[in-house]
């Protein structure tokens, strides 16, 4: 059952006072708009990537980093659901530290996105996903524009409440699976009303990708911030 | 010593140049069951610090003296093909030059006044020992400091990882490095020295099973560390 | 006990190779033998036991322009202890003109328990010169802990550093028989194979994890380098594959 208060509205959403842009300073222009995908081990964070690539085929020259353990199988997984070339996949080896490479020392994740640029030319939109993590990890501002946590209902209706980093402070809390939320007895509304307690004005989606394969409303939002990330880029930097 | 914080931060895990993604072989030597305990570990992390560990400290201790000279371009130049030498495996060639890079990008952004334009190595990046030479140098760090904190990183690394591969007890594992203390002075000690020698003469300690360890990594389908 | 060598081989202007000079002293001596075809066979024939520490002994190869020169010797050396606190040397130096190879296979080097040993090779290879190289390395005799001993490596190729590589065991060597140096390994060896009409071979890790093959940075040229539980084994992992004799 769908929480009756859903945050559809969010996306595109106005700023509290429009004379003030909360967000942090986007990229330089030129570059791909960086969104870091984080999240618990089994929260659906490679589904949402896939589900992305599904969305945005055709649309947007798009590549991928993944601090994930990564197998051929995983390639092949993208490749058939989300018609991502595996030339558009770098994996980013950790040390058994994923929040490590995302956070505190992110040299190897932005090697491999200047290697993914290199590779296959320009890219509009990179997806950073993170290792499977605990609610802790978030990823640094250096290495993504924006962030996207992600946690699933199969994890507990008590998620939101417990709070940590990536659910009170990521860009976008996609609560994930909710075609589960019968079977494992999670109650959306309460989970929705913790989000809500836990992030102030950031938005928060529920999705099920079963029933969402392209994750429509996550698309939406990316699609709004990085037309966000091309108006800041096309404003001229300093005198002419 | 006339820095000792910078040699502190330099010598740091937690210095974000990618340190905590390198195993410095231990990966393959685990998965080879060549290490598999605290007495393993021992062993492992001397033989390293004797081989690769003092030719990248004396590596190092080499560009820190190309640093201020006149025809610092060239002689880096001569140290990056000397390195390239000294490692056969191309496995660990481009270890050492994503480490390199990786080291490089934290440096670049640190230490913005910095040149590094003269580094060798445009394709892959340049040899992480020639740019913690440039490094230490620029940070006011003297040749044996700079050598040392290339010696103590690759004992740490690799300590560092046996923890998280065989779940030693940490408190276990910093005991072996407290004994292996005196030997990584040491190490640094004689790469200072022996960064005086024309570059055909630097150290040149070969470790058949790093080399060897080093390709099957390379050909693993799932890696938990880069090297 | 000191003694030089030295091995000058040019090119005989009919497609095959003469030595100009084979000279030696004990236990340092050249012996030609005869060859199938093009190129020229000698051995290095040990006049005595050893080396033993203290001894110094070196060797001068030259191989000219279009000429071919294999050299093996009879029998593994064993480095041996000798005068308390001295060091036995063996030196060769090789030098290989364009156009020019070399093939340098001899039996194994036995480091004795006690001994004190190095052996340096130099080796200067000019643009389009051919070279085989092989280092072996037993640790000790049967049953024995090895002395120390080093093998040191350079090689030169168009001027440029190709390889250097110094292998060291015994007492002074720290971690040498453990699992970051030879794993325990008794035996260990090196085969470079420099050659300007085949590119270098891509990496391959063969024989359970002990064998190597490396192609090089600086070069046309292959590493292989072998762990081995035996002098045997060992040969056979380096065994380079048949070389012309000749590159012209």
């Amino acid at each position: 059952m769908r929480p009756e208060t859903d945050h559809d509205e969010s996306v595109p959403h106005t700023h509290p006072d429009p004379g003030v842009d909360p967000h942090t300073p986007l990229a330089p222009a030129g570059r791909a708009l960086r969104v870091g995908i984080g999240g618990p081990v089994g929260s659906g964070k490679t589904a949402l990537v896939a589900a992305l690539c599904r969305a945005f085929a055709g649309e947007l020259r798009l590549g991928v980093v993944t601090n994930d353990i990564y197998t051929t199988e995983d390639a092949d997984f993208l490749k058939r659901a989300g018609v991502l070339d595996p030339a558009r996949i770098r994996a980013v080896e950790t040390g058994c530290c994923p929040h490590t490479a995302i956070r505190d020392d992110i040299g190897a994740n932005l090697d491999a996105v200047d290697e993914l640029a290199e590779a296959v030319g320009p890219l509009e939109l990179m997806l950073v996903e993170s290792g499977g993590d605990n609610l802790t990890a978030t990823f640094s501002r250096g290495l993504v524009d924006r962030q996207i946590f992600v946690v699933d209902v199969a994890g507990g209706d008590k998620v939101p409440r417990k709070g940590g980093p990536g659910v009170t402070a990521a860009d976008l809390l996609v609560i994930n699976k909710t075609d589960l939320a019968p079977m494992v007895g999670a109650d959306l509304s309460v989970m929705d009303r913790d989000a809500r307690a836990r992030r102030g004005d950031l938005p928060t989606m529920f999705l099920s990708i079963r029933e969402d394969p392209t994750a429509g409303r996550v698309a939406a939002w990316i699609r709004h911030e990085l037309s966000h990330h091309r108006a800041v880029a096309a404003v001229p930097v300093g005198p002419a | 010593m006339a820095a000792p914080s910078l040699l502190l931060l330099l010598a740091d895990g937690r210095f974000p140049a990618g340190a905590h993604a390198h195993s410095g072989g231990l990966e393959a030597a685990v998965a080879a069951r060549r290490v598999t305990d605290l007495a393993t570990l021992a062993a492992f992390l001397r033989g390293r610090l004797a081989t690769a560990g003092l030719v990248g400290a004396t590596f190092a201790a080499a560009a820190h003296r190309a640093a201020p000279a006149a025809d610092r371009r060239a002689r880096l130049a001569r140290l990056d093909t000397e390195l390239d030498a000294r490692t056969a495996a191309p496995a660990l060639r481009a270890v050492s030059r994503r480490q390199g890079r990786a080291l490089l990008r934290a440096g670049r952004t640190i230490w913005p006044h910095i040149p590094f334009a003269d580094l060798p190595g445009a394709g892959g990046g340049p040899h992480q020992p020639l740019v913690l030479g440039l490094l230490g140098a620029a940070a006011g760090l003297d040749r044996t400091e700079t050598a040392l904190a290339a010696a103590y990183g690759t004992v740490t690394a690799a300590a560092s990882a046996g923890v998280r591969l065989l779940g030693l007890d940490p408190y276990h594992v910093h005991a072996l490095l407290v004994d292996l203390a005196g030997a990584c002075d040491a190490t640094a000690r004689d790469a200072a020295d022996a960064a005086d020698g024309p570059p055909e003469d630097l150290p040149a300690v070969a470790a058949p099973l790093a080399d060897i360890h080093a390709e099957v990594h390379a050909t693993w389908e799932v890696r938990l560390f880069a090297s | 006990m000191r003694a030089a060598a030295r091995l000058v081989a040019r090119a005989d202007g009919r497609g095959g190779t003469t030595l100009v000079e084979l000279r030696g002293e004990t236990p340092l001596l050249l012996r030609q033998v005869p060859t199938r075809r093009g190129g020229v066979t000698v051995y290095v024939v040990g006049g005595a036991a050893g080396p033993l520490a203290g001894d110094d002994l070196r060797l001068h190869i030259e191989v000219g322009a279009g000429a071919a020169v294999r050299v093996h010797t009879v029998a593994a050396s064993v480095a041996l202890p000798g005068r308390p606190d001295a060091t036995s040397r063996m030196l060769v130096r090789a030098v290989v003109a364009a156009g020019a190879a070399l093939h340098w296979l001899p039996e194994q080097l036995v480091a004795a328990a006690g001994c004190a040993h190095v052996a340096e090779s130099r080796i200067s290879v000019a643009d389009g010169g051919a070279l085989s190289w092989r280092d072996e390395l037993v640790c000790g005799r049967y049953g024995e802990e090895p002395g120390d001993a080093v093998v040191d490596t350079v090689v030169d190729h168009g001027g440029r550093p190709l390889l250097r590589q110094s292998l060291a065991v015994g007492p002074d060597a720290p971690g040498w028989a453990g699992p970051a140096v030879l794993g325990g390994a008794p035996a260990t060896g090196s085969l470079l194979v420099l050659d300007p009409s085949r590119p270098a071979e891509p990496p391959l890790v063969t024989a359970g994890g002990t064998v190597a093959r490396l192609p090089l940075a600086g070069g046309p040229a292959t590493l292989w380098t072998a762990t081995a539980p035996d002098a045997h084994t060992l040969r056979r992992h380096l065994t380079p594959p048949e070389a012309p004799l000749a590159t012209a």
